[in-house]
C-alpha cells in the first residue's frame, strides 16, 4: 500500500512538472498575465491616480475590493482570537472561585 | 502580570528607539505612494513598537497607552474607515471605492482625489493591522503569563 502511494505521488509530481513546462517563461512580456490589464495600469497609473508607485495604486485603487477583503480577513482573525482566548480565561477564573 | 525588566540598558534603549519606530512607521505609511510600503507594513512596524514597550516595560505600563479595549476599538475603526470611504464614494454618486468622486468634497482634481483616497484607505488598513497585532500580542502575553504565574504561586 505504501508502494502504491509512492507511485501515485511520483506520477502526480511528474504530471505537475510536465504541466509547468507549458507555462510562459519568467518575466515574459508576451505572457497572458503581462498583456491583459497590466500595461494599462503601468501606462495610466500616474495620470489616473497621481501615484508614482504602481504597486500602491493597483493595491488600493484598481484592486480596492481585494484589499478591503484582506483587511476584513485580518480583522476577523483578530476578533476570533479575542473570542477564543477570552472564553478560556473566563473558565479559569470560574475555577478559581 | 509580567513585571517590567530591571535592566537599565533594555529600558533606555527601548525608550530611545520608540520615537524612531513610530516615525519610521508613519514614514512607511505616508510614503507608500512613492516607495515600497503602505498600510500593512506601517501598521506592523507600529505594532512592533508596542511589543518592544511591552517586553521591556511590562504589560501594565504599556496598557496605560494602549489598553486592550482601545486596541479592539481601533481594529474596528480601521475597517470602518476603509468601508466608510467606499460608502462615501457611493453617496457622492460613484461606484463603491471609486475615490475619484471624492474630488467634489476635497476640492482637488480627480487624480489627486484618488491619490488622497488611497492614503485614507491605507490609514484605515494601518490602524486595523496595528490594533489586531497588539490585541494578539496582549492576548498571548497574558495567557502564557497567567498560567505561568499560577504555577509559580502554588
Amino acid at each position: 500500500m505504501k508502494f502504491l502511494s509512492l507511485i501515485t505521488v511520483l506520477l502526480v509530481g511528474v504530471a505537475l512538472v510536465y504541466g509547468t513546462l507549458g507555462m510562459p517563461r519568467w518575466g515574459d512580456p508576451n505572457s497572458p498575465a503581462a498583456t491583459h490589464v497590466s500595461p494599462y495600469y503601468l501606462e495610466h497609473s500616474m495620470h489616473d491616480t497621481a501615484t508614482p508607485n504602481v504597486v500602491t495604486s493597483v493595491l488600493a485603487d484598481y484592486r480596492g475590493y481585494d484589499t478591503l477583503g484582506e483587511t476584513s480577513v485580518i480583522f476577523t482573525a483578530g476578533m476570533s482570537c479575542i473570542l477564543l482566548l477570552r472564553k478560556r480565561r473566563k473558565h479559569k477564573e470560574e475555577d478559581h472561585v | 502580570m509580567i513585571r517590567d525588566s530591571d535592566d537599565v540598558i533594555v529600558k533606555t534603549l527601548a525608550r530611545l528607539l520608540m520615537p524612531f519606530i513610530v516615525g519610521f512607521a508613519l514614514y512607511v505609511l505616508m510614503h507608500g505612494h512613492h516607495s515600497p510600503g503602505g498600510g500593512f507594513q506601517g501598521g506592523v512596524i507600529l505594532a512592533a513598537g508596542f511589543v518592544l514597550l511591552c517586553v521591556s516595560f511590562g504589560l501594565q505600563w504599556t496598557q496605560r497607552w494602549m489598553t486592550r479595549k482601545t486596541a479592539e476599538l481601533f481594529s474596528s475603526i480601521g475597517v470602518f474607515i476603509y468601508g466608510g470611504i467606499g460608502v462615501l464614494c457611493l453617496i457622492l454618486g460613484g461606484n463603491y471605492l471609486d475615490y475619484g468622486r471624492l474630488s467634489r468634497v476635497l476640492g482637488v482634481d480627480v487624480a489627486e482625489a484618488r491619490s488622497l483616497g488611497i492614503l485614507g484607505v491605507e490609514i484605515g488598513v494601518a490602524l486595523a493591522v496595528m490594533a489586531v497585532m497588539c490585541t494578539l500580542f496582549f492576548m498571548i502575553f497574558t495567557a502564557v503569563d497567567e498560567s505561568g504565574g499560577q504555577g509559580g504561586e502554588q
